[in-house]
């Protein structure tokens, strides 16, 4: 295990990154509504855009959260453009009226859009106000989701990085605590809670949390781990905070989540030994969870199209737990400091490419003929089509693959497509 | 601004995607920001085609709006003709580039491209997606079809051109299949079906046909009576979905060509008009229904609700404008007032206040339905993967006929099956909460949340609480709850409504036993 010390170590060998520019088959930032919106859940997404992004977030959503959503769009019109009304007092009669019928809301994000940012509606001087005027009942607060800033999971960062001011802060002399970073489904929450518990660290706190009123301390005795590897702008906002990161490779697989744990076992002085014995059981079921996908997944070559920005440290898992062949790794925006662990363990022979130019891509894709392709949804029937398997890394986002007890699952996803083209006759 | 939860209907350029991507040869360049992408995944995913859609998006962010997003579109729009190299480019922009106002269709001209160039103005901010979709259609027709065609030689067959079917349709690649073979079995030629499947030369030759069917009026209308203006082709107008309207179209596309509808008429093949009359479908009797979904497949739905399947139509509504007024007409004829709206919320108020034992509507309403407990079937888009089946499920001509039946009577509980959870309502696993016995892994009627429904129309009591709970209203006795409890949950809607109505004009203030049997008289056929 590499010892988490040299990953601060800001000297990286220069690795050639190819970036690329034109058309990205990606999305904008509002898509991580549909995590957040049932995960903090007091919480509501008004969205202040066109009926484009309604449309775009009820799709991507598909029928997945038709139940109850926590998720509006206030969607402008001709009218609120052309200067006819005040687009302020619009989207303080459209609050008044989503409040009015939701009682229980008691944290509500404004969340900008493309077309809001180009008319430069100021959502912050809005959210200030209905804040005011909502006081105390209901937060308001504000973050951007628009294309023209944000990718995809970049939507999370910018809603945590909106919701670091709302915790209340630390006494400097606070008892250390752990904060971890980062969307994570219930059940992996409360897996980590147990192996925390068990090494001995703690108190242990989540974010964002699953209520709005149980935000946790943050101070400059708060360390933090980050579960995600796109969550940059969150971790500056904390460190501003006088919060310390503690960086380590994210908790994907049996390795992975060892030297995470390791960075905060390390943090909080915990001997060896006794990391050691905590670990072990988990990583045990790990590695054998794993020996079962690995008979699909050694030694097949995999391409990665960019989706989430957690592409790298799927494809150093995949790599050195699954034996399996990196061709190309793509990733929306390569944040250089946060994966520097990453890079060192992925092979030298893999195309590293940020940004996108999906044409030549695809182009690039079907000369390597890759045994498996990671992309979004608008590609994958078309790359199945063309006989070339998928998984969609939509699925890498919505399910629970941290830690050691989803190890297996998550290999599980990349060795399904594969199975499944191996048992199918038609 | 507009507070939605659920949208009926896309952007207006989706409705332009629907269009490229249902062509052959043709491309489109959507000046957009990231993430506008999302849209392929209509395309590839639900509609489950093998191919992307033929959009090249030009992808601009915040740091080049201070820049040159117009040369973005001109090296996009560039790309894409090189590398794909169609017949027809369209180009166009999404709600965010028409704010900017970079002028793609001026850009376009000044790439001096070899093929045709539409401009499309697509105003994100006032119109829908089947305006889009119809625009769109109607740009490349008026643009493409200039030459009037050849004087027909003596003697050829009468043909007609098929007009409306896009991507992301409901059915319609099998109504055109279906209407297609009915036509040829009247001896009436095909010229051209479009958008669906028709090439930019095909659209060249839209005026050699003697007429057009119009299968989709939101998507086609505006192009047909452009049509009918410039080379004077008629139009039939008629829907052909249900057995009636098919007869129907069948006798005017015949007097239109100049053929005799007899032979087909009388050698239909369909099942669905025995299916009706046979005494199995007694229990159909007087159902329940809420229609809801696009105009054209929502007035024809209704007509086959009420005279092909004996339901009672107790709601019919659309969610597009442009043909409101036709849905008003039929709604009255119906007895029933219109419901004209795009609001999710709305619908889903209305369904819960008229308590219906089937919804017809799009997969919105399914889900509607759903939460409700009540059964339904779609009969319009927007669509959803299922409603892309792999079997042949035309819902027009005579096949169709039958396939509406089958679709709508499948949900509901069946014939006998009604009775003997009437007279034996405590049985621990055949009871009425179990659903329909045909139907296997029927959820557990959960209890919907409040639902988000506008201020102004929030009704007391009915309209916001799912059918399952509306039984304990305050001013029912706790005899009578029990006593309507009893009643059969595909009934108990009607039994509740029709209970309150009487108590209402009784100017009753608690209902009693008495109450409910002296309503249940009251309102007996």
């Amino acid at each position: 295990m590499s010892d988490a010390a040299t990953l601060t170590s800001p000297a990286q060998e220069a690795r050639p990154v190819l970036r690329e520019r034109g058309q990205r088959e990606v999305f904008c930032g509002l898509t991580g509504i549909v995590w957040l919106h049932r995960k903090i859940q007091d919480a509501f997404f008004l969205v202040v855009g066109s009926r484009t992004c309604a449309h775009l977030i009820q799709s991507a959503a598909g029928v997945m959260v038709f139940a109850e959503p926590r998720f509006a769009t206030a969607i402008m019109e001709e009218r609120d453009l052309a200067g006819l009304v005040d687009a302020n007092e619009e989207l303080d009669r459209v609050v008044d009226r989503l409040l009015s019928r939701r009682p229980d809301i008691k944290l509500l994000f404004l969340v900008g859009s493309c077309p809001s940012e180009v008319i430069k509606l100021d959502l912050s001087r809005a959210a200030e106000r209905l804040s005011k005027k909502h006081s105390p009942s209901v937060r308001v607060l504000n973050y951007s989701g628009s294309g023209i800033e944000t990718t995809f999971t970049q939507g999370e960062d910018a809603c945590l990085v909106a919701l670091v001011p709302e915790a209340p802060v630390a006494a400097d002399d606070a008892p250390a605590s752990l904060l971890i970073v980062g969307t994570l489904p219930d059940i992996v929450e409360d897996q980590f809670s147990r192996l925390f518990n068990q090494l001995g660290i703690g108190p242990v706190h989540f974010f964002p949390p699953r209520n709005s009123q149980s935000i946790p301390e943050i101070g400059p005795n708060t360390k933090f781990l980050l579960a995600q590897p796109f969550l940059g702008e969150t971790a500056r906002a904390l460190a501003e905070r006088g919060a310390q990161h503690l960086p380590a490779l994210f908790p994907f697989g049996a390795e992975g989540t060892t030297h995470w744990l390791k960075a905060a076992a390390d943090a909080f002085d915990i001997p060896e030994l006794h990391f050691l014995a905590v670990v072990a059981p988990g990583r045990e079921r790990a590695k054998r969870a794993l020996d079962a996908q690995k008979q699909h997944l050694a030694g097949k070559s995999i391409f990665f199209f960019p989706d989430s920005q957690m592409e790298p440290s799927l494809a150093r898992f995949l790599s050195r737990e699954l034996d399996m062949k990196l061709i190309e790794v793509g990733t929306p925006y390569l944040n250089r400091q946060l994966l520097s662990a990453e890079m060192d363990y992925l092979p030298a022979t893999v195309t590293l490419s940020e940004g996108q130019d999906v044409d030549r891509q695809l182009d690039r894709c079907r000369a390597a003929k890759p045994d498996l392709v990671v992309c979004g949804m608008g590609l994958a029937n078309p790359l199945e089509m063309e006989g070339i398997s998928t998984k969609w890394s939509i699925e890498l986002v919505f399910s629970p693959v941290h830690g050691f007890d989803c190890a297996g699952d998550l290999a599980g996803l990349f060795a399904r497509p594969l199975y499944r083209r191996s048992v199918l006759r038609v | 601004m507009q507070l939605t939860v659920w949208t009926y209907e896309g952007p207006p350029h989706v409705g332009a995607m629907r269009i490229a991507t249902a062509m052959k040869g043709v491309h489109f360049v959507l000046h957009a920001p990231q993430g506008d992408t999302y849209a392929d995944l209509l395309f590839t995913m639900i509609e489950r085609r093998g191919a992307r859609p033929p959009v090249t998006y030009t992808t601009f962010q915040a740091r080049d709006l201070g820049t040159d997003t117009a040369e973005i579109f001109k090296t996009a729009a560039r790309d894409a003709f090189e590398r794909f190299d169609p017949d027809l480019m369209l180009v166009g922009a999404s709600c965010t580039a028409e704010l900017i106002q970079d002028d793609p269709g001026g850009l376009a001209r000044a790439l001096n491209l070899p093929v045709p160039t539409i401009t499309l103005e697509l105003p994100s901010y006032q119109k829908k997606e089947n305006w889009g979709a119809a625009e769109t259609f109607y740009q490349i027709v008026r643009g493409l079809a200039t030459e009037a065609p050849a004087p027909k030689a003596e003697g050829a067959k009468p043909s007609c051109n098929i007009l409306g079917a896009t991507a992301l349709g409901f059915r319609h690649r099998d109504d055109v299949i279906e209407i297609t073979r009915l036509l040829h079995q009247l001896g009436i030629e095909v010229n051209v079906a479009a958008p669906m499947g028709a090439t930019a030369d095909d659209i060249r030759r839209l005026p050699e046909a003697d007429f057009n069917v119009v299968l989709y009026p939101e998507i086609a209308d505006t192009a047909a009576r452009w049509l009918e203006r410039q080379y004077g082709q008629k139009a039939v107008r008629t829907i052909p979905m249900g057995f009636q309207a098919t007869c129907e179209f069948v006798r005017e596309v015949a007097a239109l060509a100049g053929v005799d509808p007899e032979p087909l008429l009388s050698q239909h093949g369909s099942h669905m008009p025995w299916w009706a009359r046979s005494v199995d479908s007694n229990y159909l009797t007087g159902k329940r229904v809420f229609v809801f979904g696009d105009a054209t497949h929502a007035m024809a739905a209704a007509r086959v609700a009420k005279e092909e399947l004996g339901f009672e139509v107790v709601g019919l509504g659309c969610y597009n404008r442009e043909f409101a007024r036709d849905v008003r007409a039929v709604a009255a004829e119906l007895g029933v007032e219109a419901l004209i709206t795009d609001d999710y919320l709305l619908v889903e108020e209305t369904i819960a206040a008229l308590q219906p034992e089937l919804v017809l509507g799009t997969q919105m309403e399914r889900h509607i339905a759903k939460r409700l407990g009540v059964p339904c079937a779609v009969i319009s888009a927007p669509v959803h993967v299922q409603d892309f089946p792999a079997r042949y499920a035309p819902v027009m001509g005579f096949e169709g006929a039958n396939v509406l039946f089958d679709t709508w009577v499948h949900p509901l509980v069946m014939g006998l099956e009604e009775h003997l959870l009437t007279m034996f309502r405590e049985d621990f696993e055949f009871n009425d909460a179990a659903g329909p016995s045909h139907l296997g892994g029927h959820a557990k009627v959960e209890a919907a949340a409040q639902p988000l429904v506008p201020e102004a129309q929030s009704a007391p009591t009915a309209a916001t609480a799912p059918i399952q709970e509306t039984i304990t209203v305050l001013n029912w006795s706790p005899e009578a709850t029990k006593e309507l409890s009893k009643i059969p949950f595909f009934v108990r809607g009607k039994a509740k409504r029709n209970t309150e109505r009487y108590a209402a004009e009784q100017g009753l203030e608690t209902i009693s036993i008495e109450a409910l049997y002296d309503a249940k008289s009251h309102f007996a056929r």
